[in-house]
C-alpha cells in the first residue's frame, strides 16, 4: 500500500514542480529539494520514508506545519461519528427488507425494495445530501444543516451515507435469500415438519448472509474511504474526506499520504474482521 | 367436507387420482395425471419409472412440498383418512411433515445445511416436534445415530456435514428421518447418487429398518434391482400415470404391461449371457403435448388403433395385480422368456 | 390398400425433407441474427422497465448528439441582469429560460443539455479503455495462467480491495484535473472488473470437453479465443460494460462536483451542482435540475442492463415468466 503512495507520488510530476512557484530560482529548487530530502538516491528515500511511516511519524504538514499524524488523528474520530452509526443503520434496515422482499416476490414490499435500491444506485450521493437539506433545513427547518453539533447535525449526514448502502444491500440480501431458497437444504428442512418462520430466519438466512457480509464489508470501506470524503463536503463536516480534500486544494502531499495511509491501514483491518467472521459463521472455510 | 364425518380409513396414506401441472413458458406440463394408489401400515410399496415420470413429483405432492411453477391441480391425498390438501389439510400436513410421515431425498451432498452441526440439524426434528430439550435432543440424536451404523456417534453428532461421506451422509439423512418415529418414510432415490457398494449397505439398512421399526416406507427409484431388494408391491409410473401395481414377485415374474415387460427386459442380468442390451425403443414423451390415448403406444409393440385413440382404464387381476393396457399379459417375459 | 396407405407415406416423407432443406437455404447468420433481434424486441416490449431504460438511453444520446440543435441558449453566455431567475412556473420565472438561470445568468436548462455531452463522451471512452484494457488482460491472465495470471489478479485484488475514490484522489492531487484526467482516472478505476470476468469466462470455456478436445488435437490459442471464448464474452461484457456506464456517470459526477473533474468553463451536471451548491438556499433549482439530470439518466442505463442481464440468461427469463403467470408479477432485478 504504502508502495502505491510512495510510487505514485514519485512518479507522476516532480513533486518539487508543484509544490514551488513558478519563479523559484535554481538554487531555491535545490535548496527546497534537500530540504525534503528528494536530493537523495532513491532507495534511501524509500528506506527513510518506511522507517518513519513504521513510527507514524510522515512529517509535518505542508499547509498546517504540524505532524501530519496529528491532523489525521484530530479528524478520524469525527469520520467514524457518521461511518459506524450509518453502517448500523443499512444493517437494520437492508436486512429485515431483502429477506421480506425474497420470501414475496412480485408482492409490494419485493417491488418496492427493488424501486429503492435501483433508485439508491441511480442518484449520485452529493445530490441526495443536497436534497436533504434543501427538504429538511429549508424548506421544513427540521434539521440544522452543516457542521459539527449535537445528534441532530448527525441525521442528514449519516442518512445520506447509509441510504444508498440500504438500497445496494437489501437487493443482495434478497437474491442471495431467493438462491438459498431453492437449495434442496430448505427443502429438507421443510420436509421435517419447521416452522416456516425457522427455516427462514435460521437455515436460509444463515447461508444467505456470506455473500451479505461480503458487501457489508466492502460498504464499511467505501463509505469510510470514498464516501465519507463526499458526504463531509456536502455537510462540511470536519472527518478525514474533508480533510483529504483540502489537502489536495492545499497541494499538501505530506498530508494526504498520511491521510491515505492510514485508511490503507484500516481497510487491511476490516477485511481481517470480515475475514473472521466469515469463519464463525462457515465452519468450511480455511482462514487465507 | 367436513372429513371427521368420515369413517377413519384402514390405509395410512392414500392418494386418490392425484393431478400435478407445472406451468412453463413453453406450455403446461402435466407431470401427474389422475394417479391412486394407497399404502398400509408396515408395507413397502417401490414407486418405479424413467426420469420424468412423475414419481418424485408424486413424492413432493405426497409431502405438500410441490413450489411454483408447480400446483397441485386436481384429486387428494389423504393421511389416516384426512385430506392434507386445502387450507386445512395444508395445516394437517405441517403438523405431520417430520413426525408422522418423513422423507428421504435423494442427494445427501446438498441436502443438508454445510453451516450447521448434523446434531444440531437431526435434533431439530425432536425439538420442534416431540418438544425435547437440547440434552434429551441429543441422547436421542446419538441413539439413531448409532441405530443407522455411525461409528463413534458421540464424537460425529457435533461434525459438520462436510466431515462426512456420501453414503455416511445418506445414513444421517435416514436418522433424521426416523427421529420422531414415525409411521411412513417415503426415501427418493436414496441410492441414486452413491457408489455401487455403498447403495447395497444403505439398502440393506433401510430393508432392516423396515423390518425392525414396522415402518412403511414408499421407495422411489428408476432401478428395478433397488426396489427388488426393499418393497413388497411395486407401483410402475410412466409419463405420469400408473400403468401397473401389484405385489413384486409377481409383477416381476409375470409383468402385464409391455412398459413394465420392457423395463424388467432391460435390465442388464449377470447369470444369463446377452449378446446385446435390450433397451424400449423410443422417448419418454414431452409432457406438455403428451401423445393421445395410452401414453405408451408410440413405443408399444402391441400398439394398435384402440390404444392410440382410448386410455386403457386400470383393470383389476387375480393376485391384487391391476394393470392399465388393452393388451395386459400378452406378453411373456421372465426367466424362461430368455432361455 | 396397404401399399396406398404406404405410398402416402413416402411422399409425406420426402415432401418433410425437402422443406427441411428449403429451411436449411433460408438460415445463414443473417437470418438468424435477424430472428434473435426480433424475439428481443418482444421481450423488451413485455417488460417495461427495460423498455424505458432503453428509451432513456437513445433519448440521452440523441440530446448528445444535437445539443447545439436542442438548446435553447449558449450553455456559455452570460446575462447578470438575469441572474438567478427561477423556473417557469414562478412569477418571476419565463420560458425562455424555463429552468431559471444561475447567478451568472446562464440558462439552467440550456446547460444541462450540453452537459449530456461531458458525461457522455466521458463514460464511453472509459467503457472503452477500461474494458478495452481489463478486457486483454483478462484474455493473458486466463489464458497463460501461473505467474503472469497470479501477477495480474494480484494486482487487481488489490486495486479492489482499496476504494477507488481515493485512489483517484491520490492520482488527481498530482495532476491537473481535466476532462481527460477525469477518463484516464476513472479509466484506472474501473478495467478490473473486465479483467476477472474475462479471466472467468476463459477459464470456464477452456475447461468445457470441447475446448480441452480442440487443445489437444493443435488448434492455437488464437483460433480458440476467437471461435469459443469471445462468442461467450459478448453477452456478459455488454452487460457489465452497461451496468459501468452507470457507474462512470456518477463517478464523473462526483468528481466534477468535489472540483476535481471537469472544470470550467466546460459544463458538467455534477459541476453544476457544485456551482449552485452556494445557493441551496436561495435558488435550489440550480442543484435540483442538474441532479435530476444525472439521476433519471443513470436509472434508465441501470434498469437497461437489468433487462440486459435478465434477456441474456435463459434460466433467468423461466424464473420470471414463472412468477408472472402465477399470479404474483415477476420483479425488475
Amino acid at each position: 500500500m504504502s508502495v502505491t503512495v510512495f510510487v505514485v507520488t514519485r512518479m507522476i510530476g516532480d513533486p518539487v514542480d508543484i509544490l514551488l512557484p513558478l519563479e523559484a530560482t535554481a538554487a531555491e529548487r535545490t535548496r527546497f529539494e534537500h530540504q525534503l530530502g528528494f536530493d537523495r538516491p532513491i532507495y534511501v528515500q524509500f528506506g527513510d520514508f518506511i522507517s518513519h511511516v513504521a513510527r507514524g511519524d510522515f512529517g509535518d504538514s505542508l499547509w498546517q506545519h504540524r505532524p501530519a499524524t496529528e491532523i489525521v488523528f484530530e479528524h478520524l474520530p469525527r469520520t467514524f461519528e457518521l461511518v459506524i452509526p450509518a453502517m448500523v443503520l443499512m444493517v437494520l434496515l437492508a436486512v429485515p427488507l431483502g429477506v421480506i422482499a425474497a420470501l414475496r416476490p412480485g408482492r409490494l414490499l419485493d417491488r418496492f425494495t427493488v424501486v429503492l435500491s435501483l433508485i439508491g444506485l441511480s442518484i449520485p450521493q452529493f445530490w441526495l445530501g443536497l436534497l436533504l437539506i434543501i427538504v429538511f433545513s429549508v424548506e421544513f427547518r427540521l434539521l440544522p444543516p452543516l457542521g459539527l453539533g449535537g445528534v441532530d447535525h448527525l441525521v442528514l449526514p449519516v442518512v445520506t451515507l447509509a441510504l444508498p448502502a440500504v438500497g445496494r444491500l437489501a437487493m443482495i440480501v434478497r437474491s442471495s435469500m431467493i438462491d438459498e431458497l431453492n437449495q434442496q437444504y430448505v427443502r429438507t428442512a421443510r420436509a421435517k415438519g419447521l416452522p416456516y418462520s425457522r427455516v427462514v430466519a435460521v437455515h436460509a438466512l444463515r447461508n444467505a448472509s456470506v455473500p451479505a457480509l461480503t458487501l457489508s464489508g466492502w460498504e464499511f470501506i467505501r463509505a469510510l474511504a470514498g464516501y465519507s470524503v463526499i458526504v463531509e463536503t456536502v455537510f462540511n463536516w470536519p472527518g478525514i474526506g474533508f480533510l483529504a480534500i483540502q489537502s489536495i486544494d492545499r497541494q499538501d502531499l505530506i498530508l494526504l499520504q498520511a491521510i491515505v495511509f492510514f485508511v490503507a491501514v484500516m481497510v487491511v483491518v476490516v477485511n481481517i474482521g470480515v475475514d473472521i467472521l466469515y469463519k464463525v459463521i462457515d465452519p468450511r472455510i480455511q482462514m487465507a | 367436507m367436513s372429513d371427521d364425518l368420515r369413517p377413519a380409513s384402514d390405509h395410512l396414506l392414500e392418494v386418490d387420482h392425484l393431478d400435478v401441472r407445472f406451468f412453463t413458458r413453453r406450455g403446461e406440463a402435466h407431470a401427474v395425471r389422475g394417479i391412486s394408489f394407497t399404502i398400509d401400515r408396515g408395507e413397502t410399496l417401490g414407486l418405479v419409472g424413467e426420469s420424468g415420470s412423475g414419481k418424485s413429483v408424486t413424492s413432493l405432492a405426497i409431502l405438500g412440498l410441490i413450489q411454483l411453477p408447480g400446483k397441485i391441480t386436481g384429486g387428494d391425498v389423504r393421511w389416516k383418512g384426512r385430506s392434507m390438501l386445502g387450507p386445512v389439510g395444508e395445516k394437517y400436513a405441517h403438523k405431520i411433515r417430520g413426525k408422522e410421515m418423513s422423507v428421504v431425498f435423494q442427494d445427501p451432498m446438498t441436502s443438508l445445511n454445510p453451516l450447521f452441526t448434523i446434531g444440531t440439524q437431526i435434533g431439530e426434528v425432536p425439538r420442534h416436534h416431540l418438544g425435547m430439550n437440547k440434552k434429551q435432543a441429543r441422547e436421542r440424536t446419538v441413539e439413531l445415530l448409532d441405530l443407522v451404523g455411525i461409528s463413534n456417534p458421540q464424537q460425529r453428532v457435533d461434525q459438520y456435514p462436510h466431515e462426512f461421506s456420501g453414503g455416511m451422509r445418506q445414513r444421517m439423512l435416514i436418522a433424521m428421518a426416523l427421529a420422531c418415529e414415525p409411521e411412513m418414510v417415503i426415501a427418493d432415490e436414496p441410492t441414486t447418487a452413491l457408489d455401487v457398494t455403498i447403495q447395497a449397505q444403505i439398502l440393506e439398512l433401510l430393508a432392516d429398518l423396515q423390518q425392525r421399526l414396522g415402518v412403511a416406507v414408499l421407495l422411489i427409484s428408476h432401478d428395478l434391482g433397488v426396489v427388488a431388494q426393499v418393497c413388497h408391491r411395486i407401483a410402475v409410473m410412466y409419463a405420469g400415470k400408473i400403468v401397473e401395481t401389484g405385489p413384486a414377485e409377481g409383477v416381476f415374474s409375470h409383468p402385464g404391461h409391455p412398459y413394465a415387460a420392457g423395463l424388467l427386459r432391460s435390465t442388464p442380468r449377470l447369470d444369463v449371457r446377452q449378446a446385446r442390451l435390450v433397451g424400449i425403443d423410443g422417448a419418454p414423451p414431452d409432457l406438455i403435448n403428451p401423445p393421445t390415448g395410452c401414453p405408451f403406444h408410440p413405443r408399444c409393440e402391441l400398439a394398435d388403433q384402440r390404444c392410440r385413440d382410448e386410455m386403457p382404464p386400470i383393470d383389476s387381476y387375480d393376485g391384487g395385480r391391476e394393470v392399465a393396457c388393452w393388451h395386459a399379459f400378452a406378453e411373456r417375459v421372465g426367466a424362461e422368456a430368455e432361455a | 390398400m396397404d401399399t396406398d396407405k404406404r405410398g402416402t407415406e413416402i411422399t409425406q416423407r420426402e415432401e418433410a425433407v425437402q422443406a427441411e432443406q428449403a429451411e436449411e437455404l433460408l438460415r445463414g447468420r443473417p437470418y438468424e441474427v435477424l430472428r434473435a433481434l426480433r424475439g428481443a424486441l418482444r421481450e423488451l416490449w413485455g417488460d417495461k422497465a427495460g423498455l424505458f431504460g432503453l428509451l432513456v438511453v437513445l433519448g440521452i444520446v440523441f440530446v448528445a448528439v444535437f445539443a447545439p440543435l436542442l438548446a435553447p441558449h449558449d450553455p456559455a453566455q452570460q446575462d447578470l441582469s438575469k441572474s438567478l431567475l427561477p423556473p417557469f412556473w414562478y412569477g418571476r420565472g419565463s420560458l425562455t429560460y424555463a429552468l431559471g438561470t444561475d447567478s451568472l445568468g446562464r440558462d439552467v436548462l440550456s446547460r444541462i443539455i450540453y452537459g449530456t455531452r461531458i458525461s457522455m463522451f466521458v463514460a464511453v471512452a472509459v467503457v472503452a479503455v477500461a474494458g478495452v484494457v481489463g478486457t486483454v488482460l483478462g484474455l493473458i491472465s486466463g489464458y497463460r495462467g501461473g505467474r503472469t495470471d497470479s501477477i495480474i489478479m494480484g494486482i487487481v485484488d488489490t486495486q479492489i480491495a482499496f476504494p477507488g475514490l481515493l485512489l483517484a484522489l491520490i492520482i488527481l492531487a498530482v495532476i491537473n484535473p481535466s476532462a481527460n484526467t477525469v477518463i484516464i482516472v476513472l479509466a484506472i478505476n474501473g478495467w478490473m472488473v473486465y479483467a476477472r470476468m474475462t479471466r472467468g469466462v476463459v477459464l470456464s470455456v477452456r475447461q468445457t470437453p470441447y475446448v480441452e478436445a480442440a487443445e489437444m488435437v493443435g488448434c492455437k490459442p488464437k483460433r480458440v479465443i476467437f471461435r469459443h471464448i469471445l462468442p461467450n464474452l459478448t453477452s456478459p461484457l455488454l452487460t457489465l460494460g452497461v451496468l459501468e456506464f452507470a457507474r462512470i456517470i456518477l463517478a464523473e459526477a462526483a468528481l466534477s462536483f468535489l472540483g476535481l473533474g471537469i472544470q470550467p468553463p466546460q459544463v458538467s451536471w455534477g459541476l453544476m451542482v457544485a456551482q449552485g451548491r452556494d445557493y441551496v438556499f436561495s435558488a435550489w433549482w440550480l442543484v435540483t435540475f442538474p441532479g435530476l439530470a444525472i439521476s433519471f439518466t443513470v436509472l434508465g442505463v441501470n434498469l437497461l442492463a437489468s433487462w440486459l442481464r435478465v434477456a441474456a440468461d435463459p434460466q433467468e427469463r423461466e424464473k420470471r415468466f414463472a412468477a408472472s403467470i402465477s399470479g404474483t408479477a415477476g420483479s425488475v432485478a
